[in-house]
């Protein structure tokens, strides 16, 4: 048989954006497929951290000097980017440190906001813990219900079910846009809509979406949508919450002290403007700038481009999956995933699977990805999983392919 | 490099666990998880007179704990009780003989956890 050429598969071409992340030169072998973990940063965000640390190193808010203003404007434009980015106002953006922290300050703010009668919350089987223990513990605090919305064989959202569990007297939904595990990406228009419907607020986890899709949260129509800079090609350390300017104008802060206060006695005090009355203290000023650059990059590449490029990926990677006899796909239906796909191979362990993997230069993700619940609804200890960004190739999923293979004949 | 971890000697273990089973009546029994790895190891022991005469394991999990559970049991089998209790990691480490890292360390320690939970009964 004659072998197809690279160029005939189209399977080898060189990725024109890997270049742009150094890691990557570091690691020539390296088979990085851990993005829903956290993502590589390009050669742009890194310089953004470097250039405001080695010239524009300031505080912000502060400063009666050239500096600081400058360090203020460039913090300031950042969120105006990602105000952009998301099709939001500018007020709306609050920095904070992750998604997790974003879900949080919800978590710990809107008690107020509940109306009297309502007394449920609802969450979905595949959220991440840190959508999902937030609103427990909230409904422990308050003495509310939560409520569980169930997925399908499919491993998406049953909205069949959600129609009947969202009712009057739900106080909040809170569902992920994409799920880390499954990869699955959510109708959180019909989420919101739902929710709306009963005046119930929603809540959107979009940490595992902000880099993979086009993110319009008026489109969503959601109250609250979150994200984290590290897994869309920013730093560590910033996150980002959306709010509705009319719900973070009643909010009361999560955290106080310096930065997000109007006037201030010994006994009282009064708070500044959203979006500043929740972001107290010193921020991560330069991660926060270099999350700017990586809007910029993700934008001047644009999310349409990344969104088909990566749906090819995931494509090739779940039809070579599939090959495997071996392999158990916890897969969507077709055109309903992004980025990421979880697996096991017959009764090995994902820990097993992900160490022979890593002999072989392959990052997986291997366990219960923060989804302890839902791991033990499929009734599994957990799931190799592989995820993707604009970096990786089809030459990466071979390289998978190739230590799939491998970890079977080691587990033979 | 060679799958050092997975060495005939774990993948044996991990094929053909020892001291697979059940015991109707034991003296002792404890069973723990870890959350990490989703490994759960219930160990049923049955003591006479200070000393275990039986011991058997159940549960699942990756192959460094399922080997480790194998080789703790059979180190543990006729074994006073009081010096069961003073087994230490370094001991587990080494039945296991393979190089660990600090999160597969825990895996190879689930069974030690276990036993202790046992004896503490």
């Amino acid at each position: 048989m004659k072998m197809k050429t690279p160029l005939q598969t189209g399977i080898h071409q060189q990725n024109k954006w890997k270049k742009d992340f150094p890691l990557f030169e570091n690691h020539p072998q390296l088979v990085y497929l851990d993005t829903a973990a956290t993502s590589q940063r390009p050669q742009c965000v890194i310089d953004a951290l470097t250039q405001f640390t080695e010239f524009d190193n300031a505080n912000i808010h502060r400063g009666i000097y050239t500096l600081s203003e400058a360090a203020t404007e460039k913090y300031e434009a950042a969120r105006k980017k990602i105000a952009e980015f998301i099709h939001a106002k500018t007020e709306e953006i609050v920095f904070t440190k992750n998604a997790t922290e974003s879900i949080n300050l919800i978590a710990y703010s809107i008690r107020d906001l509940i109306p009297k009668e309502k007394d449920e919350i609802v969450v979905s089987e595949m959220e991440h813990h840190s959508n999902l223990i937030p609103w427990q513990q909230f409904c422990k605090r308050n003495n509310m219900k939560l409520k569980i919305i169930p997925i399908t064989d499919n491993y998406e959202l049953d909205y069949a079910e959600a129609e009947k569990i969202i009712n009057k007297r739900t106080a909040i939904v809170a569902a992920s846009h994409v799920s880390n595990v499954f990869g699955t990406v959510n109708d959180v228009t019909k989420i919101c809509t739902l929710a709306r419907k009963h005046n119930a607020l929603s809540v959107i986890d979009g940490a595992q979406s902000i880099a993979h899709l086009s993110v319009d949260v008026k489109k969503i129509d959601c109250d609250f949508f979150a994200f984290s800079s590290h897994k869309m090609l920013g730093p560590f350390g910033v996150g980002i919450l959306y709010g509705k300017k009319t719900l973070l104008e009643q909010l009361p802060p999560f955290l106080f002290g310096g930065g997000m206060i109007e006037r201030v006695n010994y006994l009282d005090a009064t708070f500044a403007q959203v979006p500043e009355k929740f972001e107290a203290g010193t921020p991560p000023i330069a991660e926060a700038i270099a999350l700017g650059a990586a809007v910029d990059y993700l934008k001047n590449i644009g999310m349409e481009t990344i969104e088909k490029y990566e749906g090819g990926l995931l494509a090739y990677a779940l039809e070579e999956l599939g090959k495997i006899h071996e392999i158990t796909l916890y897969k969507p239906g077709v055109g309903k995933s992004v980025a990421v796909v979880s697996f096991n191979l017959k009764e090995i362990h994902p820990h097993d699977a992900a160490e022979v993997l890593n002999d072989k230069g392959i990052a997986i993700r291997a366990g219960h990805h923060c989804c302890m619940p839902l791991m033990k609804k499929l009734r599994i200890s957990g799931t190799c999983r592989a995820s993707f960004s604009l970096y990786n190739t089809k030459e990466d999923v071979d390289k998978l392919i190739i230590g799939l293979k491998k970890v079977l004949e080691v587990f033979r | 490099m060679s799958f050092d971890l997975y060495r005939e000697h774990i993948l044996d273990l991990y094929k053909n666990p020892l001291n697979r089973g059940v015991i109707e009546h034991p003296t002792h029994e404890f069973e723990k998880n870890n959350p990490l790895c989703g490994d759960e190891i219930k160990i049923q022991l049955v003591v006479d007179n200070g000393k275990i005469c039986d011991v058997k394991f159940n549960g699942g999990g990756c192959a460094i704990s399922m080997a480790s559970v194998s080789l703790v049991t059979e180190k543990i089998k006729h074994m006073d009780i009081a010096d069961a209790k003073n087994l230490n990691k370094e001991d587990i480490l080494a039945l296991m003989h393979i190089p660990l890292s600090p999160v597969r360390i825990k895996c190879a320690l689930l069974s030690l956890d276990v036993l202790k939970g046992a004896l503490e009964r």
